[in-house]
């Protein structure tokens, strides 16, 4: 049991250092978005998870902010991703090609 | 007691990027996205620390904390949105 808890804050240490890695080194709003938003979803997911199998006790409120994340931090990258969308910022990708029909 | 010293260096790592990203970023949006990545990193953070401190407030302060960083994304979107 304890074993288990230890891999699964092991995963979630590991993925929530990638997304933050991620945002730093993505070249744009939406590719941080992305990178940000998946991988420090899992890694809470995984590190909350480990802690609720080292206390079997309290696995109700671990339950409770699992749920809560796993709801919530869709919702708000997707939220984010469209303001950004319709206030006009424009992804990297877009730009090369519509710089590559100029040429 | 090294799995603390381990997971807890991980999570500072990306707490670091996460904060570089929310100093520097161009635009706006990138500050706010830094932000989110930040306030999930330490909900899970602060889960972490109630068990490595034996005390179960601190879950309570997990749940409120993420309550409150999902307003704020939302809030900051919105603005950000209506503001063109």
């Amino acid at each position: 049991m304890i074993i288990t808890s230890y891999i699964l804050m092991i995963i979630g240490a590991i993925f929530l250092a990638l997304g933050g890695f991620g945002v730093f080194r993505m070249p744009d709003v939406y590719n941080r978005i992305q990178a940000g938003t998946k991988a420090t979803t899992l890694g809470a997911f995984a590190l909350i998870l480990g802690v609720g199998f080292a206390e079997p006790s309290w696995f109700l409120k671990i339950a409770l902010i699992i749920v809560f994340i796993a709801i919530t931090n869709p919702v708000g990258s997707s939220t984010l991703a469209r303001a950004a969308y319709k206030s006009g910022v424009s992804a990297t990708l877009l730009q090369k090609q519509k710089e590559g029909e100029d040429k | 007691m090294i799995i603390n010293i381990i997971v807890f260096s991980l999570v500072g790592v990306g707490v670091l990027f996460a904060l570089i990203r929310l100093i520097a970023g161009p635009t706006a949006f990138d500050r706010v996205v830094g932000l989110d990545t930040l306030n999930i990193i330490i909900t899970a953070t602060v889960v972490l620390l109630a068990l490595v401190l034996k005390n179960e407030l601190y879950l309570d302060i997990a749940i409120v904390y993420a309550v409150l960083s999902f307003l704020e994304t939302i809030l900051f979107a919105r603005f950000l949105e209506g503001r063109r």
